[in-house]
């Protein structure tokens, strides 16, 4: 599949003899012999050549790396692949829950700077960052309300794909990945719910740990594994922490990179009304 | 190889025909590198991935150091009618979180278990507020002579056995006995609807009927 060559990324570099310019008419007035015309042409090829080094920077970077690393088809193919007709603002919802995401990852990154999974710490190191931190209630808040932003866009994008119909064939892996993402990310929220400590995070998270212990041979055993014992410790908490922070969003990166893949490898599906017409206009051409 | 689907192949990779074979040998070099390489990797994944499950794992087999009998007051606090409420440590040392409320009462006939066939019953009553549906802190309201609990409304009587609401068997209990005049508090236990004593289970784990058979005893209590 051939593609065309984006503007911007590949620069032609300039004909020998010719001086560029941003505008034909004021070289033109120069040429007439407009000392005025001629000084401001003179100033402009100036400025012209300054910007032109001024690129060379950043330009002899991209390809320096882009010739050790032949990432530049790649990142095009990627960047500038084709979508399919009547493509529409609902298929930005995945894309909305990825930055959800990212800014779970970094807010939550620079909350650990400050947060302390101890039983006697935690509540207090939490009031800390709300009433202390330079921002923190700012970027406390980034991540208790963009949590619930992520749960909500996991499904209007989960809602967009079932409606549209594009987790048919060639792409039920995708939708598979993406169911375990969802649960991955409730369980984000579960695990999430205790940290700050007080007195709703922990009951809150007695009830969520014996809903498991409520399930049948397995479920006692599960609940042990949470608490990490038969009562709720200290333990309990730093295992919380350690999955919040670790085990599933290490996951969640790992899941959305292969669900990025196939989105990039099968592409996108046209909404489905664009396939109705379709099938009107044939059904016509054969009456 | 165009007969090996006809003939039975030989075992020696000379018949074969295989490049650069060796006499007698029967497999490849290439083969046998590249099992040993894959069990190698294999046995390596192995020895990080399985202590690390182990680890993580380890509280479902381990058993929890329980805590010894602990006082909550002498003989004088307590009476056959009212409970009183007394705080007691179920986790040492993580503060507030380790502790719980108990509801106390000194025993009478009526508060014979089954279980006590044989042995001296239990000179006092102490329940757990730990709800017998989710763990939610039940509450006892004297009025009403009832055990409620916030979260979904379930309601146990004067003897913890439940009489609404979701819960799947009466409140847990503790272990009781007297010493020197002053009363201690030492293991809990659950029960059965009619009182019967059995291992302490997680809220929601059924102990009657058939359903009692699908909600093991933990290893852990």
């Amino acid at each position: 599949m051939k593609l065309p060559t984006p503007p911007g990324l590949r620069r032609k570099p300039p004909r020998p003899g010719t001086t560029p310019t941003r505008n034909g008419a004021k070289v033109n007035g120069a040429a007439n012999g407009d000392p005025k015309a001629l000084k401001q042409a003179q100033k402009q090829a100036k400025r012209d050549t300054r910007k032109e080094q001024a690129l060379e920077v950043p330009i002899a970077t991209l390809s320096w790396l882009d010739e050790r690393t032949g990432g530049g088809p790649f990142l095009r193919a990627f960047l500038f692949r084709k979508v399919p007709k009547g493509t529409n603002w609902y298929y930005t919802l995945g894309s909305a829950t990825l930055f959800a995401f990212v800014n779970q990852a970094v807010t939550g990154v620079f909350l650990a700077m400050y947060y302390n999974p101890s039983t006697t710490q935690a509540y207090g190191s939490v009031h800390h960052i709300i009433n202390d931190v330079f921002l923190g209630e700012f970027v406390r808040g980034m991540h208790k309300w963009g949590s619930t932003v992520m749960v909500v866009l996991v499904f209007l994008h989960m809602g967009r794909t079932f409606f549209f119909g594009a987790y048919k064939y060639p792409r039920e892996l995708n939708w598979i990945i993406g169911v375990v993402l969802l649960i991955l990310t409730m369980a984000m929220s579960f695990t999430g719910y205790l940290l700050p400590f007080d007195q709703r995070a922990f009951w809150a998270t007695v009830v969520g740990v014996n809903i498991n212990a409520s399930g049948p041979i397995v479920g006692p055993y599960l609940a042990d594994f949470l608490r990490g014992g038969a009562e709720f410790t200290s333990t309990t908490l730093s295992r919380f922490y350690a999955i919040h922070m670790l085990l599933i969003p290490g996951l969640i990166i790992a899941l959305i990179g292969a669900h990025l893949f196939l989105v990039s490898k099968l592409g996108t599906t046209a909404p489905p009304w664009l396939k109705a017409e379709k099938a009107r206009e044939l059904a016509e051409e054969e009456i | 190889m165009a007969d090996s689907s006809k003939k039975k192949r030989s075992p020696y990779t000379k018949d074969r025909g295989t490049l650069g074979a060796f006499e007698g040998e029967t497999v490849t070099r290439r083969r046998f590198i590249t099992a040993g390489a894959l069990t190698a990797g294999g046995v390596a994944t192995a020895a990080v991935a399985l202590p690390a499950l182990g680890f993580a794992l380890g509280p479902i087999f381990e058993k929890t150091v329980r805590e010894g009998w602990q006082d909550v007051g002498p003989e004088a606090d307590f009476n056959p009618v009212t409970y009183v409420p007394k705080v007691i440590t179920l986790v040492a040392d993580i503060g507030e979180a380790g502790k719980t409320t108990i509801y106390v009462r000194k025993a009478v006939a009526a508060d014979r278990s089954p279980s006590d066939k044989g042995k001296t019953p239990l000179p006092y009553v102490a329940i757990s507020t730990r709800c017998a549906h989710l763990g939610c802190p039940v509450r006892y309201v004297q009025a009403a002579q009832r055990f409620i609990c916030p979260c979904h409304g379930g309601v146990y009587d004067r003897q913890g056995k439940v009489v609404g609401g979701p819960p799947v068997r009466p409140l847990d209990r503790f272990y009781t006995r007297v010493v020197n005049g002053r009363v201690q508090v030492g293991q809990r236990f659950s029960l059965n609807s009619k009182l019967e004593r059995f291992h302490p289970r997680d809220p929601s784990n059924h102990l009657d009927g058939l359903w009692q058979y699908l909600y093991p005893r933990r290893p852990t209590t």
